[in-house]
């Protein structure tokens, strides 16, 4: 069953299309992945999917309702939490209390909140930094922060923007390592990543973005040697070359 | 290189002893029944009263990230809702305090309906412009004393009147059950999903609305309950001096001062409007008293230079000075 469906999704900024009638769909239980180039619009897509911008055309389709439109707020409660590519940990707030803060969008009682929210920690692996500010964590674990507040909302689909980007080889691996224990529990995920090799192994499907539009679709093998993605990538001259 | 949990301790939020706050509460109690001179119980009741509005402002300015240059708004409607519910109709201050509060936060809501789609400093500058518009209109408006305000009218001394000519110890008592309760008051909001979500809000409102924050619809929250309790105080300033003009209540002054206790003491923690009272306000009544009229405005000048070290040193205050020192 389809869990989001995206119709015809355009957003402008002032004369810059930044997404132009782009559809995708992803399937429940399914891990779907959105790659491009830089300036792609992969961002862009994600935050007016999740409500965070307001479209200027098309449908957005989440559990068999219509959200076009909806606020972020309203889209989280139904299910569909977005990461973003730059973290925002609550600073000054311990790293506790922002998971909590992701916990209390399922219930206002705090001692359920604070169980649920150390529950989480210990799945992402942060439960012993659980009482220090969330501003003194290192930029892998703020990442994983992240997740981890976002997972605290209980979602059915889980939008991740680029949470591996700057990481270490060997952290990349773990937040591999990590999305898969996600997907695991039941969650749908739908990822946006620049580096190809990193999301072509762990995604059923991949879509690319190349200026604002939607290039290519199918199953990371099909991608990997589409003509057109390699030459979005790598540009003309390699492809020359190849050629 | 050290270890990435140890570089964290060190920045360990300081834990205050259980028994400090009881200890602090009892001394309270006694303080009037040991300290004879009026003097010093007057002191005392203008540190309850600034620790109280400053612990008000501070759900909302504090906690909450918004920054209101207007409450003195809040508590002059509160003042007037009394003051006119007592000489009209008779009512008693009592019920006039909450009816006060009532008419503070409806306000609240109505200012904060609009200018919370304001970000940042034009937020602050919007609550300037209110509390500016109220004092003129509270000038011209004679119906409610105009210009010249309201003498109320003296009776003998009694709770239900809330007047007391004896002693200032009633008026103590009254203050400092205000404080006992806008500190439980703020404790709780710390320790429910009302204080997590005004705090996520205060530092990142994008984050907060991913992660199903209605973001609106809290700050509002936090304004109604600021303005409700700030208005509350109201009735009591207006008992205590049994007078009230618009020039008393409205003016830019008394919300800068409101905004000055939690900003010296530490914004967005429970006890630094408390510490920002117990510091600002001696030093406001000293400077006023042993100076005299030689140097009027000279607390001022001190307040100006507090806000300069504080912005300049330790923009969280002293609360943050002692987090760092334990």
């Amino acid at each position: 069953m389809t869990l989001l469906k995206v119709e015809n999704l355009t957003k402008r900024f002032g004369g810059l299309v930044a997404n132009d009638d782009v559809s995708m769909y992803v399937e429940r239980g399914e891990i779907v992945g959105l790659i491009g180039p830089n300036g792609a619009g992969k961002s862009t897509f994600f935050s007016t999917v999740s409500g965070y911008y307001r479209p200027d055309g098309g449908k957005v389709y989440f559990d068999g309702e219509d959200i076009t439109g909806l606020p972020t707020e309203k889209v989280c409660l139904r299910g569909m939490t977005r990461t973003f590519q730059i973290v925002k940990p609550f600073s000054d707030m311990t790293v506790l209390e922002n998971v909590m803060v992701g916990a209390f969008a399922r219930s206002a009682r705090v001692s359920e909140v604070r169980d649920r929210a150390l529950e989480v920690l210990e799945f992402v692996g942060l439960a012993d930094r659980r009482d220090f500010p969330a501003a003194g964590l290192t930029i892998a674990n703020k990442k994983r922060l992240e997740l981890a507040r976002a997972l605290a909302t209980e979602p059915k689909l889980l939008m991740l923007d680029e949470v591996m980007a700057g990481l270490t080889p060997r952290e990349t691996q773990e937040a591999v390592e990590l999305i898969h224990r996600i997907h695991e529990r039941g969650i749908t995920l739908f990822i946006v990543e620049h580096v190809m090799e990193v999301i072509m192994p762990i995604s059923d499907r991949v879509y690319v973005l190349d200026g604002g539009r939607k290039i290519a679709e199918g199953p990371p093998q099909e991608i990997a040697e589409n003509e057109e993605v390699i030459k979005a990538y790598l540009g003309e001259r390699y492809h020359a070359a190849r050629g | 290189m050290l270890h990435e949990v140890e570089v964290l301790r060190r920045f360990a939020p300081p834990r205050l002893g259980r028994f400090v706050v009881p200890a602090l509460l009892l001394l309270l109690i006694l303080f009037p029944f040991v300290v004879n001179a009026a003097f010093y119980v007057h002191l005392m009741i203008l540190v309850f009263l600034f620790a109280y509005l400053g612990q008000a402002w501070n759900i909302l300015g504090g906690y909450t990230g918004q920054v209101s240059l207007g409450h003195a708004v809040f508590l002059g409607l509160g003042a007037y809702t009394s003051t006119l519910l007592f000489e009209w109709y008779g009512v008693s201050p009592w019920i006039g305090m909450i009816a006060g509060g009532l008419v503070a936060m409806a306000f609240g809501l109505i200012i904060g309906l609009p200018t919370f789609r304001l970000q940042g400093h034009y937020f602050a500058i919007a609550t300037i412009a209110v509390g500016e518009s109220v004092l003129a209109l509270f000038n011209s408006w004679d119906l409610v004393g105009g210009a010249s305000g309201i003498y109320r009218t003296i009776v003998p001394e009694s709770w239900w009147a809330m007047q007391f000519h004896s002693s200032k110890d009633p008026y103590y008592f009254i203050a400092l059950g205000l404080v006992v309760t806008i500190f439980t008051v703020t404790r709780l909001i710390e320790r429910s999903r009302l204080g997590y979500y005004f705090r996520a809000i205060k530092e990142d409102p994008d984050a907060a609305k991913s992660l199903g924050i209605d973001t609106t619809r809290y700050k509002l929250y936090s304004m109604m309950i600021s303005a409700f309790f700030t208005g509350l105080a109201g009735t009591l300033y207006v008992q205590y001096l049994l007078f009230i003009d618009p020039e008393m209540v409205f003016l830019l002054m008394l919300s800068i001062q409101i905004c000055l206790v939690p900003v010296l003491g530490g914004v967005g923690t429970l006890w630094g409007p408390a510490v920002g009272a117990a510091i600002l306000i001696p030093i406001s009544e000293f400077t006023r008293g042993y100076l005299g009229g030689s140097a009027a405005g000279l607390d001022l000048v001190v307040y100006g230079a507090l806000i300069m070290l504080v912005a300049a040193y330790k923009p969280a205050g002293i609360m943050g000075l002692l987090r760092k020192a334990s």
